[in-house]
């Protein structure tokens, strides 16, 4: 049992309600009482779509208990399959109908469906909502792409690519996925089918056709490209080409899966390594940035932080259990503790200790940095509506890197405001509630308008010091921006030296010892 | 010249005319509404000092964040225990591992003084006991921290009658009314603070005495309850609670609910009749108010004037906005669709309603938008799962939920209430350029 304010994921079930609702002409029959539909309004609400996702949820009740909830199923999927004339039907089970344990693939398989019924089992106790994604499009194509017979010989590069992975409700995966279009395209590989997000399950039939595949995001789509790896032959490209870097190494990967002489290659780079290394940038150098959250994305950030922006990183995790591998492999290059959790408290604590400049993380981390007035950027699902700007918004690709540098690198200081608020600090035009000129709406600083502060209990050093007047007087001095930083050194310097007093001295001593 | 027979006209005609609250539409199908934990959005709010702690499963937590996640920023005061594997395989003592979940709550929210375990459908179908969790928590955390439990579980609870539940569970807390106590009343159903107060200044003008409210702002300010009490309330969900507070021995006053002039009226009325208010007295307290109110709502009453509105089912608030829309605003009303209907506590609504207005009780959601896009209402009243498909389609529509976190009740409020279905035809006839 586990103590849960906000979660990272949803059960396995939505994760199954993306892939049916990313295609076109499937439909899913959950087995939920009547709250499980909530979910409809992620789809509706966050994502702003148009339509309802093709979900039915039978909605049993407690006096159906015991007698006859299995019929209530049949029904309704009947009743579906006859309304909405799907090609395939999905049906599964939520966390109260695994309770009792209706079986929703037999019951569907004796309605004698004039289409395919793809059940789904997906463990509500164990699993969460990636891996219900990941599972049910490995479902889906096994389903309509089955293994041919004979052996499997390995194919030889081709000019043709499945793309695998964009999802309803992903972090920009329907920006990503035109990007990504552009770049593999641009290099004369044409792209046989996009899946799951648009494909029907005719296009599913039809994925064994192409020479290899690209997995977009392999907490949704790396199931499923394995397994058509070893039962079709079909090799894969997984690097994600978010960064510039990555974006090269991409691009180059799919040349060579595809066969392209390394000249042939086109050449084009998005403006983040020029704008990284013009002098502007000069003070992103070393800046301590703290990341959290699916693992494609957060060591994709890693990789641009420390590569490509020069940022020194103090903290790296993620709530991707299936991909604590790849976050430790990061976490050890970078020379931090990788945190694999999915408990936002524990981040939380983390990101407190870790002392970050900045924050790279989900809408979880940015309530967090809201508290610890630390800038924030999200750069990982869960989504918000936020997360579905109106303007081309991707990650992925040479658009995406001019996004990644705006949207991290604007939370920050720009770089010769910051020389001068430190110039002009004892002036009187300038205190502690001053904001960077392009931050002005949060001209006070971190109180949200909806925050009522009473209710976030922050998180402080118990004071067993005090600090002298002329070190108070010293830490004054120090601008505003890193003044926090520097109080909460120093206390914590000063509790592990035991110190009573906190002197100019302790001050600068502390300042020695945390300086890296 | 006859019609042409047609076997079915007759048949269908006389069904619908025959509609309302003595014959609902009643057609089992998938429900499209929230569960009862959804209510402790606004019950964690209200009560400053409690916290609500679900026994539940992710999609628990799930629902919570979803439907909380655009509102609250802060730390909530409100969590779930999420039961896992290891639970239910028996490898983990459930009580045991909820023991732990509950100190680490309290150790981290000292402020917490009343704990409520609220019960979903996978602690239903397991049979975890949480009344026996409950006493348990207050034998080892007790009596500084106060522990109650209820059921929000979807399996037998829709949206607002976790609310119901909740303080149902409350009522057992109640202390007894001393011997020999005057005649005091409890104003049951929470609503908006600022709500509370007017209707708190209004009382006192009238000379009611002791009036409380249920739920109090502080569990440590809980009313007592016995033969001398009366019991309004001021929503339309409270069947379990009515129940409850009548076997302690309040006397519930039957009355329209306080929405619109006229709801607010009938039901300061109902109270002040049973406290013996003197009928001029209760015109001039009331007067100021009824006027603003009818000022207020006439300036809307142009833009929704013989409009038609089609009620989703929601809150169970539908036939009191139906009324007020209908009475005070002119709208024609097309459906009521109502997840429940207390027939007896609505029937000061029906009754200014016209006599067969079609309701329907329960839901298929399928067959109900069927209804709703061959009756092409002017404006749809619907949940967040409903609003943006239908938008969409071209139908106008009102986020049902927005009804239950603003305040509406009171003469103050009457307005606000109209412009809340104004504002959407409003906001389309801005935007008719982008259509
Ligand atoms: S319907 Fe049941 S399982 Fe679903 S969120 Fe509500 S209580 Fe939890």
């Amino acid at each position: 049992m586990q103590l849960t304010v906000w979660t990272y994921e949803g059960p396995p079930h939505v994760g199954a309600m993306r892939i049916a609702a990313s295609m076109k002409g499937v439909h899913f029959v959950l087995h939920a009482p009547q709250g499980d539909t909530y979910a409809d309004l992620l789809f509706t609400m966050i994502e702003r779509r148009d339509t309802r996702p093709p979900v039915t949820y039978t909605t049993f009740q407690a006096r159906d208990l015991g007698s006859d909830t299995a019929e209530i199923f049949k029904t309704a999927c009947r009743e579906a399959v006859e309304r909405f004339k799907p090609d395939a039907v999905l049906v599964g089970a939520s966390c109260t109908a695994e309770l009792i344990q209706d079986n929703p693939a037999g019951l569907a398989a004796a309605l004698n469906l004039d289409i395919p019924v793809v059940p789904l089992e997906l463990p509500s106790y164990q699993k969460k909502e990636n891996w219900g994604a990941a599972e049910t499009f490995y479902r889906l194509v096994r389903a309509f792409a089955p293994s041919p017979a004979g052996v499997v010989t390995p194919r030889s590069p081709g000019k043709t690519c499945n793309i695998l992975g964009p999802a309803a409700l992903g972090f920009r995966h329907r920006d990503d996925i035109v990007e990504v279009t552009k770049l593999v395209e641009g290099l004369g590989v044409a792209i046989n089918v996009v899946a799951p997000l648009g494909a029907t399950v005719a296009d599913l039939a039809r994925l064994p056709q192409a020479d290899f595949n690209i997995v977009l995001y392999p907490e949704i789509a790396g199931t499923a490209a394995d397994w058509l790896k070893r039962s079709h032959g079909q090799p894969f490209v997984a690097i994600q080409p978010i960064g510039a870097l990555a974006t090269d190494a991409f691009v180059d990967a799919v040349a060579k899966a595809a066969g392209i002489a390394p000249e042939a290659i086109p050449t084009s780079r998005s403006r983040l390594p020029w704008y990284s290394r013009s002098v502007d940038s000069t003070y992103l150098t070393g800046k301590r940035v703290f990341i959290f959250g699916d693992a494609t994305h957060a060591v994709a950030a890693a990789h641009i932080a420390a590569k490509e922006l020069g940022f020194t990183i103090c903290g790296l995790g993620t709530y991707s259990r299936e991909f604590a591998r790849e976050v430790r492999a990061a976490a050890a290059e970078y020379g931090v503790d990788p945190l694999i959790s999915d408990d936002h408290l524990v981040v939380e604590d983390a990101i407190t200790a870790a002392q970050p400049e900045l924050v790279l993380g989900t809408q979880m981390e940015r309530h967090v940095a809201k508290r610890l007035r630390l800038p924030c950027a999200v750069i990982s699902a869960p989504v918000h509506v936020q997360d579905f700007p109106a303007r081309y918004s991707p990650q992925m690709g040479q658009e995406g890197a001019n996004v990644i540098f705006d949207s991290w690198v604007h939370p920050l200081m720009m770089g010769l405001e910051e020389h001068l608020l430190h110039m002009f600090r004892d002036d009187f035009e300038f205190n502690d509630t001053m904001q960077p000129s392009h931050l002005t709406q949060s001209a006070s600083p971190a109180r949200d308008e909806s925050d009522p502060a009473a209710e976030s209990p922050q998180i402080e050093i118990p004071e067993t010091f005090a600090w002298a007047d002329e070190a108070e007087k010293e830490l004054r001095k120090i601008p505003f921006f890193v003044r926090g930083k520097a109080r909460r050194n120093t206390e914590k310097f000063a509790t592990e030296k035991g110190l009573r007093i906190i002197t100019v001295e302790a001050l600068y001593d502390a300042k020695a010892h945390f300086s890296r | 010249m006859n019609a042409p027979f047609n076997p079915h006209a007759p048949v269908i005609a006389r069904a619908a005319s025959e509609r309302g609250p003595a014959n609902p539409l009643r057609q089992r199908g998938q429900h499209e509404v929230f569960c009862g934990l959804t209510s402790i959005i606004w019950l964690h709010r209200k009560m400053q000092d409690a916290f609500f702690l679900i026994v539940g499963s992710r999609t628990c937590a799930h629902l919570m964040q979803s439907a909380a996640g655009v509102m609250i920023f802060a730390e909530p005061r409100f969590a779930t225990a999420v039961i896992d594997e290891r639970d239910l395989a028996g490898m983990a003592d459930v009580h045991d591992e909820l023991d732990k979940v509950v100190a680490r709550l309290l150790a981290r929210r000292p402020e917490i003084r009343m704990l409520v375990l609220v019960g979903s459908c996978p602690s239903e179908v397991i049979k975890l006991d949480l009344a026996k969790a409950a006493e348990r928590q207050g034998q080892l955390h007790g009596p500084a921290v106060r522990f109650l439990h209820y059921s929000g579980s979807g399996i037998e609870t829709t949206f607002t009658q976790g609310e119901d539940n909740f303080l149902t569970s409350l009522v057992k807390e109640l202390p007894a009314e001393p011997v020999g106590a005057r005649q005091s009343l409890i104003v049951a159903g929470a609503m908006a603070d600022v709500v509370e107060d007017q209707f708190r200044r209004i009382f006192d003008a009238l000379g009611m005495g002791h009036v409380s409210f249920l739920p109090p702002r502080n569990s440590t300010a809980l009313p007592h309850v016995g033969p001398n009490t009366r019991l309004l309330l001021a929503q339309p969900f409270l069947g379990e609670t009515t129940k409850a507070l009548d076997a302690r021995g309040a006397k519930h006053l039957l009355a329209p609910f306080p929405l619109g002039e006229e709801g607010t009226t009938a039901w300061l009325k109902a109270a002040a009749d049973a406290f013996g208010v003197d009928p001029g007295r209760f015109a001039a307290i009331t007067g100021p108010g009824r006027a603003r109110a009818r000022t207020a709502v006439e300036r809307y009453r142009p833009a929704l004037q013989d409009k038609r509105v089609f009620f989703f089912p929601d809150s169970q608030l539908e036939p009191s906005l139906a009324r007020f829309l209908h009475r005070e605003t002119g709208m024609d009303i097309v459906e009521i669709g109502t997840p429940f209907l207390h027939r007896h506590h609505l029937a000061g609504e029906f009754e200014l309603l016209p006599e067969h207005v079609f309701v329907s009780e329960g839901q298929d959601v399928d067959k109900q938008l069927d209804r709703c896009r061959t009756a092409r209402p002017d404006l749809v009243v619907c949940g967040m799962g409903l609003a943006n498909p239908l938008e969409a389609e071209g139908i106008t529509t009102k986020w049902s939920i927005e009804l239950v976190f603003t305040p509406i009740q009171g003469y103050e409020q009457a307005g606000d209430l109209a412009e809340l279905f104004v504002r959407p035809f409003a906001r389309r006839d801005r935007l008719k350029g982008i259509a």
